[in-house]
């Protein structure tokens, strides 16, 4: 890829981001149940997986045996994910006006009612397990796609990841990815004031991972790492640890340790997506 | 495993010779998740969702309640959207590992399973009954526990053409008066105390459930609805949803008079060491307790 080019597609990729922010920002107005600050620190990396070229997948076919799986674990924050799904045809968007409203699919937390999510989420610790057995499966039947999970490092306080990290590691599953997001913040308070998970990149080295830290944030690094995970250059599972801000883009959000369970009034909302 | 390709079998670092034989025989499709019955089930529903039948082997207190998480979003919940045909073997039903303590006794099993939609609860009384299961498991495409003893029991079943899974029990003997419904192990017994009974000219019929949910439930009030009384007979808690209150739901739902009564594990767990049935009769279901139970509601009759 030309300089050229990786310019053009880090802007793509970052007024995507920007669009999706947005997005999310407009449906929290409307769903105010909606985990708005958990939504806000995965956008880049939902943004980069879809339209950065990444994940190979059908809106037509969900159950299209070439697409890449991605298991979104940390459903409470994955509301960012509404409209991308919407924009690449999974549903209608008209759908993202109605999200916790009666008689649409699109709840507060979402479960694989929704074209385009995989499985039920919304209990944490369970998506890395099931993703195990995916990335065997998908072994199993010679296939080359990939299995990627999103899971929040509130998250891993939960004992049944590391049942799985234990064996993802143990079976050398090469063919799939946990990305953290690593936003600092489970509901309560900041991690390091409940259960420290630092140094975090250490542990998965231990249990056999192949461990990168990167600014979550940032489309360049997150499109960089997603290519080379899937041109198979790592043997073994691969972490990465997406150093992100809970809330990022509101400043009231960013800073509160209990951003998990704050909600913005629609007039706030409407500063943000004019400014 | 060996006609079909897509099946696995996992463990929870639970095994016997026989699986030695399955680990050896189809390597990559055996796998030992090590003591971790969460990751089990989780490992378990990725290759449902793949399109795999799975075994999930595993003993059955730390099958059915360790994992009961996983088994409630994983299997139950998917289940209601899409085929995850996750078959949950728990071995240790009721009071099999008898000196093992409370914590390997499995007395709320079927309650707590029962509890979750779509899934199925078997459980069998003898190897023949348990054999037939194989082709089911492989044929109906849904999460199912299955419950079997820790221990080899004797066959009651003559062959498998006696077993009906649609109507989820079998008659075994016909009564008089009394009839005995019991599921696993217990249905051992109660053909013991029903043998003695007979010879004592007391005629006590015998109902085996082996499938708990679901059943034939017309087929099996049918079955019940000319005796006065019905004996539930289980190795586990009673009052708390496990076989006799799905007899109980069943009797009220036909608006019944026939008489309930109902025999298993009161309100408190079993700390007490010894022989299964030592533990049985110091808890009040031993065979003599079964005998006199029959006896005093005949009497009543």
């Amino acid at each position: 890829m030309t300089l050229k080019n990786k310019e053009g597609l880090s802007n793509y990729l970052k007024d995507k981001a920007q669009w999706v922010r947005r997005e999310t920002l407009k449906i929290h107005k409307d769903a105010q149940e909606t985990r708005i600050a958990s939504s806000l620190s995965c956008v880049e990396i939902f943004t980069v997986l879809f339209y950065g070229g990444i994940i190979r997948h059908n809106s037509k076919d969900l159950k299209w045996e070439g697409r890449d799986r991605l298991i979104i674990s940390k459903g409470h924050g994955a509301i960012s994910f509404y409209p991308i799904l919407a924009d690449l045809g999974y549903f209608d968007k008209k759908e993202l006006t109605r999200v916790c409203k009666e008689g649409t699919f699109l709840g507060g937390i979402p479960d694989s009612i929704i074209p385009g999510f995989e499985t039920i989420n919304g209990s944490l610790g369970h998506g890395l397990g099931v993703a195990c057995g995916i990335a065997i499966a998908l072994k199993r039947k010679g296939r080359s796609e990939k299995v990627f999970v999103l899971v929040g490092d509130g998250e891993l306080y939960e004992g049944s990841v590391w049942e799985a990290v234990m064996f993802a590691g143990e079976h050398k599953l090469d063919n799939l990815m946990m990305i953290v997001d690593k936003n600092q913040a489970c509901m309560l308070d900041f991690c390091e004031n409940v259960l420290d998970l630092n140094p975090l990149a250490e542990k998965f080295k231990t249990f056999k991972w192949n461990t990168e830290t990167v600014d979550g944030h940032n489309v360049n690094i997150l499109h960089d790492m997603f290519s080379i995970f899937k041109a198979d250059k790592w043997s073994g599972p691969a972490a990465l640890i997406a150093e992100t801000v809970k809330g990022k883009g509101v400043a009231r959000l960013e800073t509160d340790p209990l951003s998990h369970i704050k909600n913005l009034n629609p007039d706030e909302v409407d500063q943000h997506i004019e400014g | 495993m060996k006609t079909e390709d897509r099946i696995f079998f996992l463990c929870a670092d639970f095994g016997s010779p026989k699986l030695d034989d399955i680990k050896r025989d189809f390597k990559g499709r055996f796998i030992n998740v090590g003591i971790a019955e969460q990751n089990l089930i989780n490992v378990s529903t990725g290759l449902a969702l793949e399109g795999f039948t799975v075994y999930a082997y595993a003993i059955a207190p730390f099958l059915a309640m360790r994992a009961y998480e996983q088994i409630r979003v994983n299997l139950a919940l998917h289940a209601q959207l899409t085929e995850v045909n996750v078959n949950l073997v728990g071995v240790g039903a009721g009071l099999s590992y008898e000196v093992s303590g409370p914590t390997h006794h499995c007395v709320e099993d079927i309650t707590v399973i029962r509890a979750l939609p779509n899934l199925t609860v078997f459980s069998p009384c003898d190897w023949v009954c348990a054999k037939k299961f194989v082709d089911y498991s492989i044929d109906v495409k849904g999460p199912k526990y299955v419950r079997l003893d820790g221990k080899p029991l004797p066959k009651i079943y003559e062959n498998e053409a006696d077993i009906d899974f649609e109507a989820g029990f079998k008659e075994l003997i016909s009564g008089s008066a009394v009839c005995i419904v019991s599921t696993g192990y217990m249905t051992q017994k109660a053909l013991r105390a029903a043998e003695r009974l007979a010879a004592g000219g007391l005629k006590t019929g015998v109902v085996d459930m082996f499938m708990l949910k679901p059943f034939n439930s017309k087929r099996l009030f049918d079955a019940l609805k000319d005796y006065s009384f019905v004996l539930t007979l289980e190795e586990g808690f009673i009052n708390k949803g496990g076989l006799d209150s799905i007899v109980s739901n069943l009797l009220e739902d036909n608006d019944s008079d026939i008489k309930l009564k109902r025999m298993g594990f009161k309100d408190a767990y079993v700390f007490d060491i010894g022989s299964r049935e030592y533990l049985h009769s110091k808890n009040g279901i031993g065979e003599e307790d079964i005998i006199n139970c029959v006896k005093t509601l005949s009497k009543a009759g």
